[in-house]
């Protein structure tokens, strides 16, 4: 394997494992969930995106064929890093989080967590009424 | 070259692991043990992915994925637990 | 079949609306597939676009409408900009997490009143916000007006809003809408 190659692959796995590292450090190191999800969505998902860059770029050295593989994996995650945070954070409001008291109000009606949006099962809304 | 950084990228990855263990037994509410478990699920892939380097196998990328999408799909069946009550309804 | 018909009053139906009912999908899986078999032969492109042709027509009464994407020049573009703006916030997040005490830190929820209406575009952006410097987008209103965003580190919080409104939502509006 030529030198260049050999090299952008190292710097590419210190990268992400340091990525990696300081993800799960401050999931520990942060005081309140909310903030926690900062870390883990944005640096071990670049942490993880940048191991799989090495590993393509390794194989492409090895085999001289390029594989396309890992990008799939890099693009999964990349897609599903923004769902799980949306999910956790709905859960951990649900739970944890006071709307009148925290939270800003977005209008007449609240946050979706809290609230049925109007048109929305309208099986429950008639059972209401009735 | 690759082997010193590769023993960097293990090192760094195993030790990230024990700090999500440490989260996962530590976390005060349920939400932070789901995420700390979320967190291992994307480590464990880096760690599979520099497993599959140094063994110079293409094998380990089938593993790698679906480590992912079940680690995906567990996290959101867990959250709409929490917040529903049900997963499928 | 009670779906269908519902589709089919919000918009026209078309015999080549029914075969291809999300072309753009269609063509995703189409380079999924492939990219997934890791090897290009003429009987994988054969399965490929059977199942490109398959899976949107069995999903489509799931979704219903169909996105319409006004510039691939500009998506292309939107593409290369949140990729940078990954990599910055990766770097920013890092060095708050590193360097600075947790007690220091100035966090708070903020609200941002949305322009957008498609559901598709809203998924977008908040996609976008939450990979993007110090911001994660928690919830939705109910009435699909506005965004919750909580900010990890936020001295000014007008500012982050306008930020987010002028560098991302408006240029997701210009491909959506």
């Amino acid at each position: 394997m030529n030198i260049v190659l050999e090299v952008l692959v190292s710097v590419l796995i210190v990268i992400g494992a340091g990525f990696v590292l300081v993800g799960s450090w401050g999931m520990v190191r942060l005081p309140d969930l909310m903030s926690r999800l900062h870390a883990p969505t944005k640096a071990t998902t670049l942490g993880v995106g940048g191991a799989l860059l090495a590993s393509m770029f390794f194989f492409f050295g090895v085999n001289k064929t390029l594989s396309v593989h890992e990008l799939l994996i890099t693009l999964f995650l990349f897609l599903s890093a923004p769902i799980t945070a949306h999910f956790l954070s709905k859960a951990y409001m649900h739970r944890h989080v006071d709307p009148e008291k925290t939270l800003p109000r977005p209008g007449r009606l609240g946050w979706s967590t809290y609230e049925a949006a109007p048109g929305a099962g309208d099986g429950q809304q008639n059972e209401e009424q009735s | 070259m690759i082997d010193y950084a590769l023993n960097f990228g293990l090192v760094a990855v195993s030790l990230a692991l024990l700090l999500n263990l440490y989260s996962l037994f530590k976390g005060p509410s349920t939400m932070d043990r789901v995420l700390a478990v979320d967190t291992m699920v994307i480590n464990v892939i880096a760690l599979i992915v520099f497993y599959g380097i140094r063994q110079q196998s293409v094998m380990y990328f089938e593993a790698a994925l679906l480590f992912a999408m079940f680690g995906f799909v567990s996290t959101v069946a867990y959250c709409r637990f929490v917040l529903r009550g049900n997963i499928i309804e | 079949m009670t779906d269908m018909n519902e589709a089919s009053l919000e918009q026209p139906e078309t015999p080549a609306r029914r075969l291809f009912p999300h072309p753009l999908l269609s063509f995703v899986l189409v380079v999924v597939w492939i990219l997934l078999q890791n090897s290009f032969s003429f009987a994988h492109l054969l399965l490929a676009l059977f199942l490109g042709w398959g899976i949107p027509c069995l999903t489509a009464s799931f979704w219903p409408t169909r996105p319409h994407i006004r510039s691939y020049r500009k998506a292309l573009a939107y593409t290369l900009l949140v990729c940078g703006d990954i990599v910055v916030a990766n770097l920013t997040v890092a060095k708050l997490i590193l360097f600075r005490s947790p007690g220091s830190l100035h966090t708070c929820w903020v609200r941002v009143p949305l322009d957008l209406t498609t559901p598709e575009a809203i998924t977008l952006f908040a996609g976008t916000i939450t990979m993007t410097p110090g911001t994660v987008s928690a919830d939705l209103s109910a009435d699909g007006r506005s965004l919750l965003v909580h900010c990890l580190d936020a001295p000014d919080p007008e500012g982050t809003v306008a930020m987010m409104k002028t560098r991302y939502e408006a240029r997701v509006k210009e491909i959506f809408e």
